[in-house]
């Protein structure tokens, strides 16, 4: 099924067009980089997904659904949040969160209650963060703490997951780890995901789609036809270039992470 | 130490501190998570010119308490969140101009005066039966908001970009804990008086979040240890001469001492 389909969308923010005729699909399974400078409008992007944000135009369809209707099925992870060094809250509770954190009423002991607890346990398995999910999660470093939130996002067992920067801030290897465990739950949960960078070098290796925002202008495609020095170049209005390692990938060299700003902010 | 119970005071003090307590010790572990102790402190100065108002006006003083508490509540949902910096200054500005208003309020009133101290610091001599049962019902009222809220409150509080993202109302559920605080903040400031509900509101919530990090746990650990220095204050203000707001104040600093120190903090 298309998890995400855009059709010749836009969305404008404050009277400012952030960026217009993106048309953009995501299927099961797949993993789709949105790319580009901070203030490119990705977080936009995400944020008309979920339905917070009207489309100023073209159509949007999430789960084959209106944007904001299939919310209940999609993980989603907000941009790096802080998770403040002194929360005295564990992992397991955290993830717990995902699952029942928007129920009122006390939760009683029993076989619902063991059928949640048991999920949560397995879904902190599956993202392989068991050995200090019982610690308060203030005490892990930026690579657990975000392999628990990716287990929150995953708990309810999502068609969709939207994740908003999600290898901000952590070291190389964990980038590595992190991205690499997201090319294999879309692969063997079946689940596509949308994953906002400003940078595409970390993930470049694990993805079926990328899509470029700068400019108020969106490039997509499969990273080998769009990710070349003339394509880049001509979107970011700068030289870019696009080397290839003895190993067949590919490094992007030059990608500005500030917005490049050439007059097409006349709007504001 | 039987003869306790022997005092009709001695027993509404008993009945009042434990219904203050359960209620202080359970909003108290939220507000130390959301990290709304300078708002919570803000609340018990805002309830000492209600009170001082209410006996300047000749109203019963529960009146001044829960209506000032609720009033403040409400001025700081209004401090927009977000900014940090400027809810704190918003909030500190607030909380001055509550002292200088319930100072007005004791120099209009003379005959206040002897009670100032109870005011800011608590008495516990002169709770009525009538009292007790308005702080049954308020206390009832504010646990069955918060165990009716409790998970998307805790969501809100750990993690409010993601509880928002799915259908939770952050800012709702902000401005109903500051109203059920409000409420635990003036029931408290009865027992330990404005400046000292921290004892009660605070200490408690630190020790447990120190001793345990399971959220339900951690919120019944929180109204046991209140409920325990409340009772060991009160009767320790009773077989000596000092006053009941220090007992309590002592007793659950202590404790919170002790534990910090027994555990090495992570």
């Amino acid at each position: 099924m298309t998890a995400v389909a855009l059709e010749q969308a836009s969305a404008r923010v404050r009277d400012r067009t952030v960026w217009r005729d993106v048309t953009l699909a995501a299927e099961e399974g797949e993993l789709v980089a949105v790319i580009g400078p901070n203030g490119a409008g990705k977080t936009t992007l995400l944020r008309v997904l979920l339905g917070l944000q009207p489309l100023a135009g073209g159509r949007a369809r999430v789960l084959g659904r209106e944007p904001g209707a299939a919310n209940a099925r999609i993980g989603y992870l907000p941009q790096r949040r802080s998770l403040d060094a002194g929360t005295r809250i564990r992992g397991v509770d955290l993830v717990r969160l995902g699952l029942d954190g928007t129920r009122y009423g006390l939760p009683l002991p029993g076989r619902r209650s063991r059928e949640a607890s048991r999920r949560v346990a397995e879904v902190i398995e599956r993202v392989g963060a068991s050995a200090y999910a019982r610690r308060p999660i203030g005490e892990l470093s930026g690579g657990e703490q975000q392999r628990l939130l990716i287990a929150q996002a995953l708990v309810r067992r999502p068609g969709l997951l939207l994740l908003d920067e999600p290898l901000d801030s952590l070291d190389l290897p964990n980038q590595a780890a992190v991205a690499a465990l997201v090319r294999d739950v879309c692969t063997r949960d079946r689940v596509a995901c949308l994953l906002v960078a400003h940078d595409v070098n970390p993930i470049l290796g694990a993805l079926d789609r990328v899509a470029y925002l700068a400019g108020g202008r969106a490039v997509v495609g499969r990273p080998e036809e769009v990710i070349s020095s003339e394509t880049l170049s001509a979107l970011y209005g700068v030289p870019i270039e696009v080397l290839r390692c003895a190993d067949g990938r590919r490094v992007v060299v030059g990608a500005p992470d500030a917005p490049f700003v050439h007059g097409h902010r006349h709007g504001d | 130490m039987a003869g306790l119970f022997h005092y009709p005071f001695m027993v509404h003090a008993l009945e009042a501190g434990t219904i203050v307590a359960v209620v202080a010790g359970v909003a108290g572990w939220f507000m130390v998570l959301r990290r709304q102790t300078f708002a919570g402190h803000t609340l018990a100065l805002i309830a000492f010119p209600g009170a001082a108002a209410a006996a300047l006006a000749g109203l019963p003083l529960e009146l001044g308490y829960f209506g000032s508490c609720g009033l403040g509540a409400l001025a700081l949902a209004g401090v927009r969140p977000g900014n940090r910096s400027l809810e704190s200054a918003a909030t500190g500005s607030l909380q001055a101009l509550a002292l200088a208003l319930g100072y007005l309020f004791v120099d209009r009133y003379h005959g206040l005066l002897s009670g100032l101290d109870s005011l800011l610091f608590g008495t516990f001599l002169g709770v009525t039966s009538g009292q007790v049962v308005v702080l049954l019902g308020v206390a009832g009222v504010a646990l069955a908001l918060l165990s009716a809220a409790w998970r998307p409150l805790l969501f809100a509080s750990i993690d409010p970009a993601a509880a928002r993202a799915r259908g939770v109302p952050v800012r709702l559920l902000g401005l109903g804990f500051l109203l059920v605080l409000g409420l635990a903040v003036a029931a408290t400031s009865e027992i330990t008086g404005a400046l000292l509900v921290f004892a009660l509101l605070v200490m408690p919530a630190a020790t447990a979040q120190r001793l345990t990090t399971r959220p339900a746990l951690g919120i019944a650990l929180s109204a046991a240890i209140a409920l325990a220095v409340t009772w060991g204050g009160l009767v320790l203000a009773y077989s000596t001469v000092y006053p009941v707001g220090f007992c309590v104040t002592s007793l659950a600093f202590g404790l919170y001492v002790t534990v910090r120190l027994a555990r090495r903090p992570c």
